[in-house]
This record gives structure tokens, C-alpha cells and sequence, in this order.
């Protein structure tokens, strides 16, 4: 075309003008740290691995799931969760169910049979692991993945620790642990059951370990001084429930009186109630002060358990009457007795009092510090000697599964960082992904799906598992739900909102790039980022 | 036993311009790499300019709809002056600026011609401002109108003349500042009525298709217009951009606050044939006028020095009437 | 093949034969019996690959020619007088574009007052758009122009415009010599764009030119016009060759050789001119008369070879340049630059006003003994003047002019003032 001059123009003409010039602010890409990541007590990243299950690649979302947790299937089941109690959809309208995805691609993973890999050299090291509990399993399955050989030698007859002897199957069913402990064991890692420390230094030299993490638990029930008649029958809530583990079931009588308020006290209680009997909770408190978590509350008071609050145990007859005296919380929340007493007729109490810890191996190994009743250790879990590490129950924690899994863990970076004589690492903590950062206009209206519970009947009377898992598609749904807080997910918004044409997509799982030759710094992107990925700043040239 | 959802397109989550769960040809034209571009970087447009983001929005759904036969007639106005400065233009497409009022009728020749030509697969794109369309383009627009021309013409709406320095047009809406409404004296801003209504005007001549659309609805834009393209006669779709030099916006506002029209109830989304609404857009999550007013300054003087009751009062008049009129929380529809 | 038709009907059939794709129709008097003709030959079938369109507006008429020629499609439109105006925005935006499209202009005088019959005030006050500016003298001369004006237009990439006067050509029955469609088909080739929007290649057309570059594009449209004064004879040349008669080209001398006074006009009243020269040339007066065709490009050369031996010159124009006094004359007088001779500038006709040979044999003897004042309003009638500027002097509220001269002429019956 012999076009006129200056009137007509070719396309494409514009490019010359690079309008980058006119900025004083610049978008860039950031990923934060999403409150989940940042609540999990085993690091998980969950943010991508629900990146991976919304696009149905459950078996990429569980490898990148099983990089900081090999337990999922356990997890999905008695994790607490305060990764859904941070999530920042519960702003919206509610948490997106992390537990129950993980639940799934848990069950999914065995189902389908995903090994881990195997190490691909052995770093000729050997750790030794003190107790096959989650905190050790965990530690043995991170130490195995970089190559150390690793032996845990287990005071009791199975592994699973509280897995096994505290948590009934009605929560955690018996086959689901055993395989997730299978396949750690199947990368390599040697297990001695029924084989107690008795001395930790004794053991490292004999088995030629260069280091040890030791994970004994707290399995020693607390006492409390109530006055009892010879013939009262008292028992701990730890040893009722290891107790279901053997062939002997627990001789509780009809009327079981549980004294106690955690997790532990429900625990039994639910468990009395599917052996027939009928339990009653005596807790000194009231309902919001229980350290339970609600909803085991609410499961066990649908099952018919019943519970008495803000009372306290006086004292035991022969023949099993109590005298409870009723309390009162004062102003500052504390109970207070009011006098007051009634009776109460039981078979049995069983004490739910907490748990100490068996610190008997780390008798004559120096340079130790106990307090309270546990271990003292450094950020990086080494007790004060050195090659010596612990995590769980048996450090100061909060005493869950999931922390378990987190000391573990964390130990075994560290254990690996000083096997090779350096310094553990931790990886950086991108600033915080809240709630204000995103866009929420963008998601769209999807309320929960609530995991289906096994009907009241079936529950009170058998030990099957009370909460089911969701369904593949339910699942998915679930996951889909996950606002990817502060981490670019790839919706194309920046791509399609930037008046310049000035965003360059890089394609599928390549996100994206600015152009910095025609972005003027309008903002458009970063207002409109849902997850809140792109920060403006200032401009420096 | 589960409770199973019905599964909708957006239940992959997202509201956003693209969703890499969906195929691509599900998504929207602008998440594909493949888009037109059919206005480029390096235009002269305002940091934020809605008007820039609306036409290549537009254009490029156009360009997928027709297979990249299309041409583009532009008035006067911004979106000519900032895209064709001497020696630079940003458009990739075939374009053609003749003057200020007469788009429509410049638009009505070119697709006289390509019929004549026999390559009528080359559909016609009119486009304009506020300006260019509702008063010194008026005629050709009602005359292109009138003869049914297979033209679909594009108005993107600012709501004053933008590009000589915000002035009044009879779409700048009440009590908007602009340089010859000042918010000065006792009647501070834009007096008359709600601004001359063109989708209605459009909808009385009875043509086969009238569309509202906004920025802050890139899928319902891009759905409208792709429709209207592949239509036979005279189309009109008007597109509510913001402009934040105008508005006295935030550049990084201009999406929030189309959306914030929409959800008020202010600027109505819905389509209409021959002369009858066929299909309404609901609102989501409706807000009040204020949120939306309270975003540009050029309702500053509706909130300070005190509250202007009584004309906020007439600006969410407005809105509820919209929202009765079309019906726009329509509850079946309400939750995305 | 010779007919007797109206002009308007003349000229409807030859743009008929020249194929245009696109016409565009608004009605004003007195063009408009040119478009009804097209139309009734499209809705006929007669004129096929025709869009025949009914604007709304003069603007929208040259607008929808400009978006169709910009597409690659022959356009054509006509107006007049207030339509012209009313376009004059798009006139000036298509030459700047460089759009081949041909417009007749059925000459009218513009009001106020309003006025329908002609004069040429209308294609004058489009003088400076860019449009080339062709003026018919006969019924004839005019449709053999607007075949001329398709290729001129198609070759320069400029738009032309036709005129011819209003009524006197527009509405006169005359006898015409209709080409056959195989003749103009051979004298003009299918129209290849310059520009065109495509595609398959695509431009942005109408870009803003600041500064630094309009000069220059201002100086190519000039340059442009410089070309059509050698392109203008050439395909009048050529149009002679084929067609058989002469018609078009810069201007038309007639018994000039030895001339002293020489009249020079534009349009249908060199018709007139030249009877009464035949007339005075009987009585030994040695006159003789120059139509200018091309009146943009001015032809400057072509004048000054054609008249600068005379001793006078009278410049006959329709056209008033208020305030200065001729257009024309204008042209004229720089033609002649550097050569004196006696020159003057009649202004005769405006608003249909009828010029008769009588007036013009008295007018032209007058020149001879050159006692004609340098701008002379041809047959004015002074007493109606006069009268009015004393009114004015005596009355503030002296009322309009118009009406005030129509009663004067017993035109209004009216009993005020």
C-alpha cells in the first residue's frame, strides 16, 4: 500500500514510544506467606499443594504435601487444623476445609500405593531415633530422605506412639497408621519394637549412631491427690486407652466417671460409651474454658455422653460413690469451690489429668536441661548436649500430632546440618499474605462442604470411623475453594487488566512478567491481583 | 450422600480473567496469548485510562469473533488522540479516523462498500466517546439507526469530554464536577437529569441489538460484544469506562470503581433486541451509591464541607430505580 | 447517443456509466433531481454493485462517502449551497485524507437570505479545501466531466468536485450525446485505493499531525493540485480521442487571437458571453472570451497565455467576496502578474438574478471605452439600494434588510414601515 505520508500509519508504529518513562511507581511480583503455611506446625506448604489438587494432580499435590508431613492420611484425621483457623477465607464466608483435602489425598495415596523415593546416595551417618511416635517417624522419614541411615528403636510393641495408644480407631482407624508407617519403613528405615532405652549414650555407642533425636512421648499419667478407698477403682485415661490396643479390653463397668477436660477425657468418654457404657465428664470448668476442641465436645454430647461442669472431685468410697463439689469461676476465671456438694454413683473413674514424660534414658548424659518436666532444647531441637536432640512431648509444646510432626521435621535438617558440620538453615519467611492484600471480589460464592458424619446409631455402638472423608469431586471442590493467598495462581487478571498491554505472560505455569518499557505504574494490577502477589513500589531510576 | 453442588463455570473459583482449571477456549479472550492487541503499548493514554483497557477489551472479542475480519471507524477523542499521535500507532487493526460527529455515518460507508465488494465477512466497528456518540454524533448515530446499517457501534463512556479537559457532555450524570459544571456556588456540579439515556434511544429505534456493558465485567463485555458483531444491522453497545483524570480517581481505582457502579445499581448491565430487555446481568454484592461516590473526586462536594442529603439521596433514587426497572437482584441469579 | 434530458437526468445516467459502488443521497434543491435519477436506476436494476444510501444530513452524506471510499469503494455524492456548508467539516476532511470521491455541486447562492436559485458562492466558500474545483459550461460539458472527474479523482488520490449551475444546467432540457458504457468503461479502469482499510494489511488511517509534520503534508496536497494541471489537459486529450468532442480540460478560449478586450467566466453564462461576442465581433468590436473549466489548480499559465495579450480584461463572476469584491478576478489579476492591463471585476447573476445579453452587450461596450469602475455590480438597481441605506441611517431598529428590499419591490405585501 503506498500510503500517504503522515496520515496513515503502520500499525505496530506505537512501540516506539516506550511510555515506561512516565513511572513513579513499579508493580512487582511477591509471594507472601500464606497464613495457613505460616499456621501449620509441620511447615507444610498447603497453598500449592491445593495448587496442585484443584487441577485433579492429587498424586503432584500429595508429593509436594509429603516433602514436610509423611503422614497425611493420619493427619487429615487428628489435625487440629489451625491452618483453616488462619485461613483467610474464613473472612469470606468459611475456612476452606485444608483437613479434609489432606484427608483425601491422604486415603487417595494409599489407595494408589505411592511409595516415597528412596535416597539416592547414603550419607554413611546413622541416626538413631528414640520412639515411633509421630515426632520420630517424622524425624526418621526426613533423616532417611537425605541419605542418613536410620534405626528407631520403640519401647512398646507397635509403632504410632499416641497415634496408636492415645487416639481411639473411631478417630484414627488401625490400618490407616499402619500403612502410612509402612511406607517410611519401605524407604529403608530399621524399627526394633519392644526395645526400651534405658540409657541414650549407652545405645549410641553400641549401635554406632553419629546422633540421635529422641521422641519417648509423655506417657506417664499425671495424678492428682483425691482420697480414695482401697477398693475404689481409679484408673489413668493413658493407660484405658492403650489398654484398647491389646487383646484385654478395659474392665470399666457401666457408670464411668471421667475426671478431666482435654481431648484425652472425651477420648475415653466416647470410647466407655461405644463399650456400653455410660460416661459422665466431670470437669471443674465450664464449656468454654475445656481445652477440648469444640467439636470433639459436640461429637461426644451427640453420642450421649454426658458432662458436668464447673464441679470437682472430693473424694472415692469403696463401691464407687463420689462426692463432687460444684465450683464457680471468679472474676479472673479461675474456679473457685462454693461448698456445695452432691454424690455420685460409678464403676469406675479414670483421671484424665495430662501426661509426663519418661525421662529416665537421659539419665547421666550431661550437659542436659530439664524443666518442668521436659526437655530443654535450642531453636534448632539440640538438647544442651550435643548430637542429642528431642521434639514432641517430651519438649515444650503444645502436645499435638501435628506439632509432633513439626519438631520432627525441623530436627532433621538440623541433625543433617550438623552431621555435615554446618549450620541448620531455615529457609526465609516471605512477609505475611492477609486478608486486606486480596481481591475478593473475584472468588466466587462457595460455601463449605462439611465432611458427612456416620449417623448418632452406628457411631455409639461401633468403632467405626465417625467422620468420613469427602469424595474425589467434593474434595476437589474443596480445594478449588483456596484463594492462594499472596501467591500468583495464574488467573490472567494482571495479564487482561493492564490498559498497556503491558504484562507478559510467560505461559502454563510460567506466570508472568512486566514490561517495563510501557508500564506506567498505574496499580490496576496490583488492586485487582486477587491473592494479593504484586506490591507497588517506588520507583528507584 | 454427599451433597453434591451443581457444578457452574465458576465454581473453578475464580471471577478472574483467565482460570487455568478451564480449556482455553473457555476462558476469556484476553487470557489468551494469542489476543489481538488491537491497541498496543506505547499509547499516550492516562496511567489507569478505563477508556484504553474498554477498546482493546472490546476490540479484541470482536477480532475472535470475526476471525480478525473486522475494521474500526473512530470519532474524535481520546481514544483517537492518544492511540495515533504522528508517527506512532498503537493500532494492530485496520482503522480509520475521519472527524468528530460522524463515526456512524463514516461506519455506514465502509460497510456499504464491503458489501458492494462482496466481502461482507469484514464486519464494521464504530466507536466513540460519550461525546463523539450522545451529542454532536447524535444525527449519524440516529440516522445509522434508522437505515438498520450493519454497523456495531461502540460508545465508551467517561461521562464528559475528556480529551479538551473535562467538560460537560449530556452524559456527565448528576452532580458531577466537570470544567463547565464547577462544584462552585449553591448547586455545586452537574444540574440536570441523569444524562441523556442512549442505550434507550437506541432500544426506541428498534434495531436488533443494544447491549450496557462495563470494564469492571470483562467476561460479560467480551460475551456481549462478541454476540453483537455477528449480527446483521444496526448494533450499539455502551461500554462505562472510568476515567480517573476526569473522575479524580485513583489510576489503580479504575476497575473498583466500575464495579462499584454496576453494584450500586448506577449503571445498569443488561442487553435488549428490537427494542425489548432480553437479559439483565445481576448484581452480586450491592452497595450503596456512596461507595461508588466516594471514590472520585469529582463528588467531593457531595461529602464535604457537610453531607449532601438531598442529592444523594436523588443519586441512590436512581440506582433503586435501576435495580426495580431491571430487574437487577434478581434473587435465581443473585449468587455467582 | 443523443438524447433530450434534463441536465440532472444527464448527469444521473453518466455517473451511472462510470460505475460507482457507493452513492449517498440527502435531498436540496437544486441537486437533487440528480440523486433521484440514481436512485430510480439502482432500485431498477439498471445501476447494478451499487449501495444506494439516504442520509440523514448532508455531513452524514460526504461521511458515508468518505468511510466507503476509504474502504476501496467509488463514491459519489452531490449537494448545494447550505448542504455544502453543512459538510464543509468533512469536505475539508477528505481532501486532507486524500479520498477520490466526486461530488457534484448544483451551484446556489447561501443564505441568509435564503435563496435557491444560483450563483457560485457555494463551491467558492469550498475554494481552499484541497477539492480540485471543475466547472461545466453546457449540459453536455458537465456529464462529460463527471466521467473525466473519476479518473482525475482515482489518479491523484484527491477528491473533485463538479459544478454546474443551478437550474440554468441542472433543470434545462437539453440535447446530449449519452456514451455507451463500453466507451466509458474504456476510458475509466476499476478503481485501485491509494489507501485502503484491509485486513489482511492493516493501517490506521486519519493519524493527529502536530507541528513537525503538517507543513509538509499541507505543501504534498498543494503539490498534488500542481500535478492535475498537467492531468487535466491529458485526460481531456485523451477523452477527446475516444469520446469525439472536446470537453473538459483547463480552460476554452474562444476568438481571442487578436482580441483587445477579453471576457473571462466560469459555468453556463460563458454561453451567453460568447453570442454576445459573436454579436459585437460582427460589429468590428475585437473581443473575444475565455471559460475557465478547472477553476482548482487555478491555471494560472493557462490564463495568462490565454488573455495577458489583451488590452482589458472583464472579469464576469457569480461570486462575491464580501468585503474585497471579486473571487475570480482574484485568480485573474494574479495570473497577470507583472503584465499590465486595464482589469474589471463584474459581479453579476448573484442569487439567480438573471444576466441578459442586452445587459452584457452594454456592459462589454462600456469596457471597450473603459468607463466600467475597477468592481461594478451588474444591473443593480440603485434607487432600491439607496433607499435602504438612508432608511438604515434614519432607524436603529431599522428592521432586516432582506425583507425590507422585497417590499420595496412590491414583493411583500406588507403595511409595516
Amino acid at each position: 500500500m503506498d500510503k500517504p505520508f503522515a496520515i496513515t500509519l503502520d500499525p505496530g508504529s506505537s512501540l516506539a514510544n516506550r511510555t515506561g518513562s512516565w513511572r513513579t511507581m513499579r508493580p512487582v511480583y511477591v509471594d507472601r506467606l500464606p497464613p495457613c503455611n505460616n499456621a501449620c506446625p509441620a511447615g507444610e506448604n498447603i497453598q500449592q499443594w491445593l495448587y496442585h489438587a484443584e487441577g485433579g494432580d492429587y498424586q503432584a499435590a500429595w508429593r509436594q504435601l509429603v516433602q514436610d508431613n509423611p503422614l497425611p492420611a493420619i493427619m487429615g484425621r487428628v489435625c487440629y487444623h489451625p491452618c483453616e483457623t488462619a485461613c483467610n477465607r474464613a473472612q469470606l464466608d468459611e475456612a476452606v476445609g485444608i483437613n479434609s483435602v489432606e484427608r483425601f489425598l491422604g486415603d487417595e495415596a494409599l489407595k494408589r500405593h505411592w511409595k516415597f523415593d528412596s535416597p539416592k546416595q547414603e550419607s554413611g551417618k546413622r541416626v538413631l531415633v528414640v520412639g515411633a511416635g509421630p515426632s520420630g517417624l517424622s524425624a526418621a522419614y526426613h533423616l532417611r530422605r537425605v541419605g542418613h541411615a536410620v534405626a528407631i528403636y520403640e519401647a512398646g510393641p507397635l509403632a504410632g506412639g499416641m497415634m496408636r495408644f492415645g487416639i481411639p480407631t473411631y478417630r484414627l482407624p488401625r490400618d490407616v497408621l499402619d500403612a502410612e508407617v509402612r511406607r517410611i519403613l519401605d524407604m529403608g528405615v530399621e524399627l526394633q519394637l519392644d526395645r526400651k532405652v534405658a540409657n541414650v549414650l549407652d545405645d549410641m555407642r553400641a549401635g554406632g549412631f553419629d546422633a540421635a533425636f529422641l521422641a519417648v512421648g509423655a506417657h506417664i499419667a499425671k495424678r492428682a491427690y483425691i482420697p480414695a478407698g482401697e477398693a475404689a477403682r481409679m484408673l489413668d485415661a493413658v493407660s484405658v486407652l492403650r489398654s484398647m490396643e491389646g487383646e484385654d479390653k478395659p474392665m470399666l463397668g457401666r457408670r464411668v466417671v471421667v475426671y478431666g477436660g482435654g481431648n484425652t477425657a472425651l477420648d475415653v468418654a466416647r470410647t466407655a460409651k461405644r463399650m456400653g457404657a455410660e460416661p459422665i465428664i466431670v470437669y471443674r470448668r465450664t464449656r468454654e474454658k475445656m481445652p477440648a476442641h469444640d467439636f470433639e465436645v459436640e461429637e461426644a454430647l451427640a453420642e450421649g455422653v454426658l458432662i458436668k461442669w464447673l464441679s470437682t472431685i472430693r473424694n472415692v468410697e469403696d463401691g464407687g460413690t463420689m462426692t463432687v463439689e460444684k465450683m464457680k469461676l471468679d472474676e479472673k476465671g479461675f474456679p473457685q469451690p462454693t461448698g456445695e456438694v452432691e454424690t455420685l454413683e460409678a464403676d469406675s473413674l479414670v483421671l484424665a489429668l495430662g501426661q509426663d514424660v519418661d525421662l529416665s534414658l537421659l539419665d547421666g548424659v550431661p550437659g542436659l536441661k530439664i524443666k518442668d518436666g521436659t526437655v530443654q532444647v535450642a531453636p534448632n531441637m539440640m538438647t544442651g548436649h550435643a548430637g542429642i536432640f528431642a521434639g514432641g512431648d517430651m519438649v515444650p509444646s503444645e502436645r499435638t500430632v501435628t506439632v509432633a510432626v513439626g519438631h520432627g521435621k525441623k530436627a532433621a535438617r538440623n541433625i543433617d546440618a550438623w552431621l555435615r558440620g554446618r549450620e541448620g538453615a531455615a529457609p526465609e519467611k516471605h512477609a505475611a499474605a492477609t486478608y486486606e492484600r486480596l481481591n475478593t471480589w473475584y472468588y466466587s460464592d462457595a460455601p463449605k462442604t462439611v465432611r458427612p458424619l456416620l449417623d448418632l446409631a452406628r457411631r455409639t455402638s461401633t468403632f467405626e470411623e465417625v467422620q468420613k472423608g469427602l469424595t474425589e469431586f467434593n474434595a476437589q471442590f474443596e480445594a478449588r475453594r483456596c484463594l492462594s493467598c499472596g501467591n500468583c495462581f495464574e488467573c490472567d487478571n494482571c495479564y487482561g487488566v493492564c490498559p498497556d498491554n503491558a504484562v507478559i505472560k510467560l505461559g502454563p505455569g510460567l506466570r508472568f512478567q512486566f514490561n517495563y518499557d510501557y508500564c506506567k505504574g498505574c496499580g490496576m494490577c496490583a488492586a485487582e491481583c486477587p491473592c494479593g502477589a504484586i506490591d507497588m513500589v517506588p520507583e528507584t531510576t | 450422600m454427599d451433597p453434591r453442588q451443581p457444578v457452574k463455570f465458576y465454581q473453578t473459583g475464580t471471577f478472574t480473567v483467565g482460570n487455568r482449571l478451564l480449556d482455553t477456549d473457555e476462558r476469556s479472550v484476553q487470557a489468551n496469548m494469542e489476543r489481538t492487541n488491537s491497541l498496543n503499548s506505547g499509547h499516550r493514554a492516562c496511567q489507569g485510562c478505563g477508556e484504553a483497557l474498554g477498546a482493546r477489551y472490546a476490540l479484541d472479542a470482536a477480532m475472535r469473533a470475526t476471525d480478525n475480519q473486522l475494521v474500526a471507524v473512530n470519532a474524535t477523542g481520546c481514544l483517537e488522540v492518544f492511540s495515533t499521535p504522528y508517527p506512532e500507532t498503537s493500532w494492530q487493526i485496520p482503522w480509520l479516523h475521519s472527524l468528530f460527529g460522524n463515526a456512524a455515518a463514516v461506519a455506514s460507508g465502509v460497510a456499504a462498500a464491503l458489501k458492494v465488494r462482496g466481502r461482507e465477512h469484514v464486519r464494521v466497528i464504530a466507536q466513540g466517546g460519550d461525546g463523539g456518540t450522545t451529542d454532536i454524533g447524535f444525527g449519524c448515530l440516529s440516522g445509522m439507526f434508522e437505515r438498520n446499517d450493519d454497523v456495531l457501534y461502540i460508545c465508551y463512556d467517561n461521562e464528559a469530554y475528556m480529551n479538551t479537559g473535562v467538560q460537560r457532555s449530556s452524559a456527565t450524570p448528576l452532580a458531577a464536577r466537570t470544567a463547565t459544571t464547577p462544584a462552585v456556588g449553591p448547586h455545586p456540579g452537574a444540574e440536570s437529569g441523569r444524562g441523556k439515556n442512549v442505550p434507550v434511544i437506541a432500544m426506541a429505534h428498534n434495531i436488533p441489538y443494544v447491549a450496557t456493558a462495563s470494564v469492571a465485567n470483562l467476561r460479560d463485555l467480551e460475551e456481549k460484544v462478541a454476540r453483537a458483531i455477528l449480527i446483521r444491522g444496526a448494533r450499539y453497545v455502551h461500554i462505562h469506562v472510568p476515567c480517573p483524570l476526569g473522575w479524580g480517581s485513583a489510576p489503580a481505582d479504575t476497575i473498583r470503581v466500575a464495579r462499584a457502579a454496576v453494584e450500586s445499581g448506577l449503571f445498569p448491565l443488561y442487553e435488549a433486541e428490537h427494542g425489548e430487555v432480553t437479559g439483565r446481568t445481576p448484581i452480586r454484592r450491592r452497595v450503596p451509591v456512596d461507595d461508588y461516590l466516594k471514590l472520585q473526586r469529582r463528588f467531593a462536594h457531595l461529602f464535604s464541607p457537610k453531607r449532601d442529603d438531598a442529592r444523594l439521596g436523588q443519586i441512590q433514587a436512581i440506582a433503586d430505580r435501576n435495580i426495580v426497572n431491571y430487574g437487577l437482584l434478581d434473587t435465581e441469579d443473585a449468587r455467582g | 447517443m443523443l438524447r433530450q434530458i434534463e441536465g440532472s437526468r444527464a448527469v444521473a445516467e453518466a455517473i451511472a456509466l462510470a460505475r460507482p459502488e457507493v452513492i449517498c443521497a440527502y435531498p436540496i434543491t437544486p441537486q437533487t433531481h440528480i440523486v433521484e435519477g440514481l436512485s430510480e436506476l439502482v432500485k431498477a436494476g439498471e445501476l447494478r454493485g451499487c449501495e444506494f444510501i439516504n442520509v440523514e444530513s448532508e455531513f452524514a452524506a460526504l461521511s458515508v462517502a468518505i468511510g466507503a471510499s476509504a474502504a476501496g469503494a467509488r463514491s459519489y455524492t452531490a449537494t448545494s449551497s447550505q448542504g455544502l456548508l453543512f459538510m464543509a467539516e468533512a469536505v475539508y476532511n477528505a481532501a486532507g485524507l486524500g479520498l477520490p470521491i466526486v461530488m457534484t455541486i448544483g451551484n446556489r447562492a447561501i443564505g441568509a437570505p435564503i435563496n435557491i436559485w444560483n450563483d457560485h458562492s457555494d463551491s467558492m466558500s469550498m475554494r481552499d479545501s484541497g477539492w480540485i474545483q471543475l466547472h461545466a459550461e453546457t449540459n453536455q460539458e458537465a456529464l462529460d466531466l463527471h466521467i473525466q472527474a473519476f479518473r482525475l479523482a482515482e489518479t491523484l488520490s484527491m477528491p473533485v468536485m463538479v459544478c454546474m449551475d443551478g437550474f440554468i444546467l441542472t433543470h434545462a432540457v437539453e440535447r446530449v450525446d449519452m456514451p455507451t458504457q463500453v466507451e466509458v468503461d474504456s476510458y475509466l479502469i476499476p478503481f485501485e485505493p491509494r489507501q485502503v482499510l484491509d485486513p489482511a494489511e492493516p493501517v490506521s488511517m486519519g493519524a493527529m499531525v502536530g507541528p513537525e509534520a503538517f507543513m509538509e503534508v499541507r505543501y504534498l496536497a498543494h503539490h498534488k493540485q500542481m500535478q492535475a494541471l498537467e492531468l487535466i489537459p491529458q485526460l481531456a486529450e485523451e477523452f477527446e480521442l475516444r469520446f469525439g468532442r472536446k470537453s473538459g480540460g483547463l480552460l476554452r478560449s474562444y476568438r481571442c487571437e487578436d482580441a483587445e478586450t477579453i471576457v473571462v467566466a466560469l459555468g453556463s453564462v460563458n454561453g451567453t458571453v460568447q453570442e454576445v461576442v459573436d454579436a459585437m465581433r460582427a460589429q468590428g468590436v475585437r473581443i473575444g472570451s475565455v471559460a475557465i473549466t478547472a477553476f482548482r489548480p487555478f491555471p494560472l499559465d493557462a490564463v495568462r497565455a490565454a488573455i495577458g495579450h489583451a488590452k482589458r480584461v472583464v472579469v464576469l463572476e457569480k461570486s462575491l467576496a464580501v468585503g474585497l469584491g471579486g473571487i475570480l478576478s482574484d485568480g485573474v489579476r494574479k495570473s497577470l502578474s507583472g503584465i499590465q492591463l486595464k482589469g474589471y471585476t463584474v459581479i453579476a447573476g448573484l442569487g439567480g438574478r438573471n444576466i441578459t445579453r442586452a445587459s452584457l452587450h452594454k456592459l462589454f461596450e462600456a469596457a471597450g471605452r473603459d468607463e466600467l469602475e475597477a468592481v461594478t455590480f451588474l444591473d443593480l438597481n440603485t434607487s432600491v439600494v439607496e433607499r435602504e441605506l438612508v432608511r438604515e441611517r434614519l432607524q436603529r431598529r431599522s428592521g432586516p434588510t432582506a425583507e425590507s428590499v422585497l417590499r420595496q419591490l412590491g414583493t411583500v405585501a406588507s403595511g409595516i414601515g
